[in-house]
């Protein structure tokens, strides 16, 4: 496998070191209306085999960040900064020439829409071919070996046959399916999934969640799971990082996030969504407002302008100075915001809204 | 419950419900490439489904992609023209109407769409895409048109004084204010809101739900809700009916629905959904997979629809279709082998009951029972334990 000419670092030097690791990365893209902060000063690392999910509303930045560690963003019309290494080597600034080496070879991508992510004139054992024969010197017949094999993998019947489908020939999950097998061909360290399965039905979401889960296990891939839907990241995710703003708010291990999260923002997405069972009188509190433009974010905490607890917070200092990202209830739990005791607070909410029957 | 709105309402027997669908079908012929265009088949997208919907409630659809229910919602709106079946609108069967006829009906039952982006007009403001139905039906002076333009947006928290801007200045959320305020324009009796939030983000959906209860609440409309989200349905409609593949599988009222699903289908639907709370306390149920895709509504299989994909399956499911038999006093549902998780029963319960063997061979010794298959819930039902039609 290493007939790439940009061979990996030795990876695993020392076990713990993470695969991926960004830090203070900020993106801006320059508009007719002004500068447009997509992502600011974001950090935060993916260890092998680990699968962190990235929450966040439309416009947060969360598919801005992993679009960047693939080098997506066009580099005249985009400001970036910080640093951004994958096994310890900076690949913020890699030339096109290596990122073309790492694309789809260390770091593969799976998009929301499989429909519009497959070429319609090609079939999809031809595309799965060249992702493959263009990490590795061999035939077209290996290649198409290879294509068979995977779309085995990830579950497609008779792929022997269905190789030579086009993609409109394929259902919805079949396609996100053979879009992971087009991802995973040259068995990369790291997969993003940006909304892998938001455009599929439940019971096939659940069956390419497995099938994840599986490969993952079987490869040791890490996997950066982007999505709004918390259910998911509750079921698959070891870490989370919330992110509003551009920034990220809450940033930990996914049960000690889910169980004790500790800033409004993250407060307001578990209340706006409805338990499969639970009591369907307690009512859903929605954020109030909107999300905050871009093009010139808020002063001081991004969520300030929608957030309820702000009166709690002496001098105003919510919509005057930006809290850091600071350690809450254990250390590897991050949390941006200025109030005090947002575990009293947070169990209050949860007696609050029990009690309202 | 502070709910009152959510709670079923009692109904003096003999007034009818608001909607009563029955039999109804719609079968979109798919014509051939020849220059006669001779339609060659049929996508069976709704095949024979019945419900009824009392005044100022809510009944949820919910299924996958498919099944049919955006469909039936364009065909209770009147946006399609149904192969078969009736829709009763306070009694008065609207599949047959003529454009004219429909007119007042139209003003009775209004929609709302799911994309908030496409389903309103880029060129038109505000006032004029809420004012539009009030103009169209004449229901309010010229001069009044804007006042209560205003009123709506008002309500449906918007600012007023933005009648004269363009959609394209508003986000989703607020367009999908928008849409809710252009269907209430007309105070109608019946909503039909299919996906009504599933475009919009998680902390704006809630805000939008809430909108929904508080119309609900505040004019008494009746909810067709379709949906696709479990949890959100579940909040939303005392009553859900699940669809696969154009038919309705499951029928019940929200607790027995989510708390003792009795077809398969509803089962794995169940148990796929991934919710938060579940997955934090470790209290997950078992997720039942389901292998495969939905086979066509060309072409769909023969007797039960889901046996291709079931795992309770047996030869009378391929030979006879499962009637949808009212099992409790709000429960239906389509099975040969009805119960429980991990309950169902080994031979099926509708052998009997259809006149067929327990292979789904005819039986000339057995004789089949009248079985209750109106639109609503009867008073006498089949008791699943015991085998016997039970009346309440």
């Amino acid at each position: 496998m290493s007939t790439a000419p940009f061979t990996p670092a030795p990876a695993g030097t020392s076990p713990a070191a993470p695969l991926l690791e960004i830090s203070h990365l900020s993106v801006r893209f320059p508009t007719a209306d002004g500068l447009v902060n997509a992502v600011t000063d974001l950090s935060y690392t993916v260890k092998a085999g680990q699968t962190l999910g990235i929450v966040g509303e439309s416009g947060s930045g969360k598919s801005v960040s992993s679009m960047a560690v693939l080098g997506l963003h066009d580099r005249a019309r985009t400001h970036m900064e910080g640093s951004i290494k994958l096994n310890g080597r900076e690949i913020l600034n890699a030339d096109e020439h290596d990122m073309r080496r790492i694309r789809g070879r260390e770091i593969a991508m799976i998009f929301q829409d499989a429909l519009t992510a497959l070429h319609p004139f090609y079939t999809i054992g031809d595309q799965i071919s060249e992702a493959y024969r263009f990490h590795h010197n061999v035939s077209k017949q290996v290649a198409r070996k290879r294509a068979v094999e995977m779309l085995d993998r990830v579950g497609i019947p008779q792929p022997d046959r269905r190789v030579d489908d086009y993609p409109h020939q394929f259902s919805g999950g079949m396609r996100q399916r053979a879009m992971i097998a087009m991802a995973l061909v040259n068995d990369p360290t790291l997969l993003i999934a940006d909304e892998p399965t938001t455009a599929l039905d439940v019971t096939v979401q659940a069956q390419i969640l497995d099938l994840l889960a599986d490969l993952q296990r079987e490869f040791g891939s890490a996997i950066i799971l982007i999505t709004h839907d918390l259910g998911v990241i509750a079921e698959v995710a070891d870490d989370v990082l919330v992110m509003y703003g551009g920034r990220a708010v809450e940033r930990g291990p996914a049960h000690e996030i889910l169980s004790h999260p500790s800033m409004p923002y993250t407060w307001g997405l578990l209340s706006s969504i409805p338990d499969i069972d639970g009591d369907v009188d307690i009512p859903l509190v929605p954020i109030p407002g909107t999300p905050p433009s871009l093009l010139n974010p808020p002063s001081g905490c991004p969520f300030h302008p929608r957030c309820t607890y702000k009166d709690l917070v002496a001098d105003d200092l919510c919509s005057t100075v930006l809290p850091d990202l600071l350690p809450a209830r254990t250390p590897d739990h991050l949390r941006r915001c200025h109030i005090q005791n947002p575990d009293a607070i947070y169990n209050r909410l949860t007696e609050l809204r029990e009690a309202h029957q | 419950m502070t709910h009152a709105l959510t709670e079923p309402v009692e109904r003096a027997t003999g007034e009818q419900p608001l909607l009563e669908v029955s039999g109804l079908k719609m079968h979109f012929p798919i014509k051939g490439a020849g220059i006669l265009q001779r339609t060659v088949a049929h996508v069976k997208a709704v095949d024979g489904i019945s419900f009824t919907l009392e005044r100022g409630q809510s009944l949820g659809l919910v299924g996958e992609s498919g099944c049919g229910k955006s469909t039936t919602g364009r065909l209770i709106s009147r946006l399609y023209e149904a192969t078969e079946g009736s829709i009763n609108f306070e009694g008065q069967d609207i599949t047959k109407l003529s454009r004219k006829d429909l007119m007042p009906i139209r003003r009775e039952i209004q929609m709302i769409f799911q994309d908030p982006y496409s389903s309103l007009n880029p060129r038109h403001t505000v006032g004029t895409i809420v004012g539009t139905p009030l103009v169209t039906h004449n229901v309010v002076p010229k001069g009044k048109v804007l006042a209560r333009v205003q009123e709506l947006l008002e309500f449906v928290g918007l600012n007023p004084e933005h009648y004269n801007r363009y959609p394209s200045e508003f986000s989703g959320g607020q367009r999908q204010r928008i849409g809710i305020a252009r269907a209430l324009a007309l105070q109608p009796k019946l909503l039909v809101a299919d996906e009504p939030v599933s475009a919009l983000d998680v902390s704006i959906q809630a805000q939008v739900v809430n909108l929904l209860q508080e119309v609900q609440k505040e004019f008494g409309v009746a909810f067709l809700f379709i949906a696709h989200d479990l949890s959100i349905v579940r909040y939303f409609c005392p009553e859900i009916a699940v669809m696969y593949l154009g038919r309705i599988v499951e029928i019940a009222d929200r607790e027995t629905l989510y708390e003792h699903p009795h077809h398969p289908y509803t089962q794995a639907l169940l148990s796929a959904a991934p919710d938060v709370k579940q997955a934090v306390t470790g209290e997950r149920r078992e997720r039942i997979m389901l292998t495969g895709d939905v086979p066509s509504p060309i072409n769909p299989p023969s007797g039960c629809s889901f046996r291709t994909r079931c795992r309770l399956a047996q030869e009378i499911c391929a030979k006879v279709e499962p009637p949808l038999l009212q099992i409790g006093p709000r429960h239906k549902v389509a099975c040969h082998f009805p119960g429980e998780l991990g309950k169902a029963p080994e031979k099926p319960v509708t052998s009997r009951l259809l006149g067929v063997d327990d292979h789904g061979a005819p039986d000339p010794g057995a004789t089949p029972v009248e079985l209750p298959t109106g639109p609503s819930f009867g008073e006498t039902w089949f008791d699943l334990e015991n085998r016997t039609i039970h009346i309440a």
